[in-house]
């Protein structure tokens, strides 16, 4: 090497590794390094300048986070995910019609029908409006895969994702025009393809509904809804449209074909609608599928909501169920948004399985699917879903989904 | 002007639990009176002209059109049937017909959906998927028409237009419910 203080990956690439494709080439001085970095990895950073400071942070090449995208969604990777707060590229999607461009400077909020002063708002109208600022999950409550052992967290559950939502509280914008006596519904429009529309209790805007304009500090994303979205803290996703421009108040619900014939759910043989609440659950992100586990200290760790309120504990089992004991929550437990948990395990290499379990402050103890089944029927449909998930833990160390079928 | 302000947003000191837009002041988490800051423009007569085009279940928001089942099949085999099939069964995306009531039936119009007008204002705003609102009002009429034949609801002579739709009885409607989850130790 003498006094290089570079590699250029390209010139170390011998005729015989590219014929091969080999990922690991060796350097000059025996090393094995990896040749699918960047070009100028230094051997040593403490013998080179960095680079310079940017306009933009960037995430590091060496780390391979993507959602898994299919063709009404794309999934967050909670198992490959640090904390609580879901980076904003990697926030789960579901959309109806695409994500659409939007110029800020052409956006309109239109707000009409029972109040006041039917009123059109552009943007820099409701940045002008006081800023408020929450943490909280956001969640499809088409959330539920299962079917097969080899699924991670990011299939089984990723269509739930945590940011700190800013923008103007509902109630202070409908001041703005003026709510009449007899207001108990509204209709929400996004400015899609689908031009998405659910019908929103009043209750719900007044209490804590937001109109979101920012995500994790910047403005939303235009996958999240930008420039404007509806957020309903705890309710199923579909609830908070996105890429909203319009707002009509009315005495009834609009009975939209969202809220019909989809995110309506079977039922011991009738439909259940307007289930907005996303009931309490909880999902063990280390280990499982696809990593393995050696004999010894294991932390066991994950993250657990509720729709409802606070996460008051969350119990661990490393024996299928039989035994449970409480993990550790980490602090701060917010209303209504994803709480950190940890448990340490010695595992002394025999086969069994972990799982965990949430209780809320309402007092709901996440069940099994068992008891969802015994609940609504074997024929219940597949919104609303939040079993406690199991993980087979193998001899070998594998971690594997105990799939939960039913049908 | 200054003074009156003020006095607007005095905090004041109330028990904030439950509140959504609390603070802390001087260590104490309070709300504030948010006053009226008097934002947006009154004149909106273009926009709602332009974007309330939605149905309500009484049928207010139908503009004035008509049509018969069988003026809406040359249209649902040219803009339809690629996605939902020859008869609207087939797939490959949703399932639009279907008059089985058996519990493992697949999802359709005739056996699912709670309210006729529903049809109309999808339809309406976001079909074809390839080129929505790009529907005629006539055209839509059509459409609701054939699948409302199709689903067995209408017969194929019926006249669907701004006062019959909202009559017409949805089969599933009685089977559906309120949502009787509420957190607590039982599971629903």
């Amino acid at each position: 090497m003498g006094n290089r203080k570079t590699i250029s990956r390209r010139s170390l690439l011998t005729g015989s590794a590219i014929a091969a494709g080999l990922a690991l080439v060796r350097t000059a001085t025996g090393q094995w390094v990896n040749a699918l970095v960047p070009e100028k990895i230094p051997l040593d950073p403490t013998k080179q300048l960095g680079a310079p400071q940017g306009k933009m942070g960037t995430r590091s090449t060496f780390e391979k986070l993507e959602k898994i995208p299919s063709d009404t969604s794309s999934r967050t990777p909670l198992h490959l995910l640090q904390g609580t707060i879901t980076p904003s590229d990697l926030h789960f999607e579901r959309n109806h019609g695409g994500v659409p461009a939007i110029d800020p400077n052409q956006y309109r909020l239109l707000i009409h029908g029972m109040v006041d002063k039917p009123k059109v708002f552009t943007l820099e109208d409701l940045k002008r409006l006081p800023s408020f600022s929450r943490i909280a999950f956001l969640e499809c409550s088409g959330n539920f895969r299962t079917g097969k052992e080899e699924l991670t967290p990011q299939q089984i559950c990723g269509l739930t994702s945590q940011s700190e939502w800013s923008g103007v509280l509902l109630s202070t914008l409908f001041r703005e025009v003026g709510i009449r006596p007899g207001a108990s519904w509204f209709l929400a429009e996004g400015s899609d393809a689908a031009v998405m529309t659910r019908s929103i209790p009043m209750e719900k805007a007044l209490k804590d509904g937001i109109l979101a304009l920012g995500q994790n500090g910047e403005a939303l994303r235009p996958e999240q809804g930008y420039p404007a979205r509806l957020f309903l803290p705890g309710w199923e996703g579909n609830t908070s449209v996105k890429w909203i421009r319009r707002i009509e108040v009315s005495d009834q619900p609009f009975m939209t074909r969202e809220e019909t014939s989809r995110y309506t759910e079977k039922v011991n043989g009738k439909i259940r609608q307007f289930s907005f609440d996303m009931d309490a659950r909880s999902i063990i992100t280390f280990p499982t599928y696809p990593v393995s586990i050696e004999k010894g200290w294991i932390e066991i760790r994950g993250i657990a909501w509720s729709g409802r309120g606070k996460v008051i504990r969350v119990d661990i089992s490393t024996d299928a169920g039989k035994k449970w004991q409480p993990a550790m929550l980490q602090e701060p437990v917010l209303d209504k948004a994803h709480a950190y948990f940890r448990y340490f395990w010695k595992w002394d290499g025999n086969s069994t399985e972990i799982a965990s379990r949430v209780l809320d402050e309402t007092g709901y103890l996440q069940p099994t699917i068992g008891q969802l089944i015994n609940a609504r029927g074997k024929d219940m449909g597949g919104y609303h879903l939040n079993p406690i998930t199991f993980w087979q833990v193998k001899k070998d160390g594998r971690i594997l989904l105990r799939p939960q079928n039913w049908k | 002007m200054k003074v009156f302000l003020f006095s607007l947003v005095t905090f004041i000191a109330v028990s904030c639990k439950d509140r959504a837009d609390s603070y802390l002041h001087e260590g104490k988490a309070v709300s504030t009176a948010i006053p009226v800051f008097n934002v947006g423009n009154v004149s909106v007569d273009s926009f709602v002209n332009s974007w309330d085009l939605d149905i309500r279940p009484d049928g207010a928001g139908l503009p004035p059109g008509e049509a018969t089942p069988l003026i809406g099949q040359p249209v649902f085999e040219q803009k339809c049937a690629t996605c939902h099939g020859a008869t609207g069964r087939e797939g490959p995306m949703n399932v639009l017909v279907s008059t089985d009531t058996t519990a493992t039936a697949v999802k359709g119009i005739g056996n699912y959906w709670p309210y006729a007008t529903t049809l109309f204002d999808y339809i309406r705003r976001a079909m074809p998927y390839q080129s929505p609102g790009s529907l005629s009002n006539d055209e839509v009429y059509a459409l609701t028409a054939w699948l409302l034949f199709q689903n067995k609801l209408i017969n194929d002579t019926f006249k669907l237009n701004r006062i019959s739709l909202p009559d017409i009885e949805m089969p599933a409607r009685k089977n559906f419910i309120k949502d009787d989850r509420t957190g607590g130790p039982v599971i629903r």
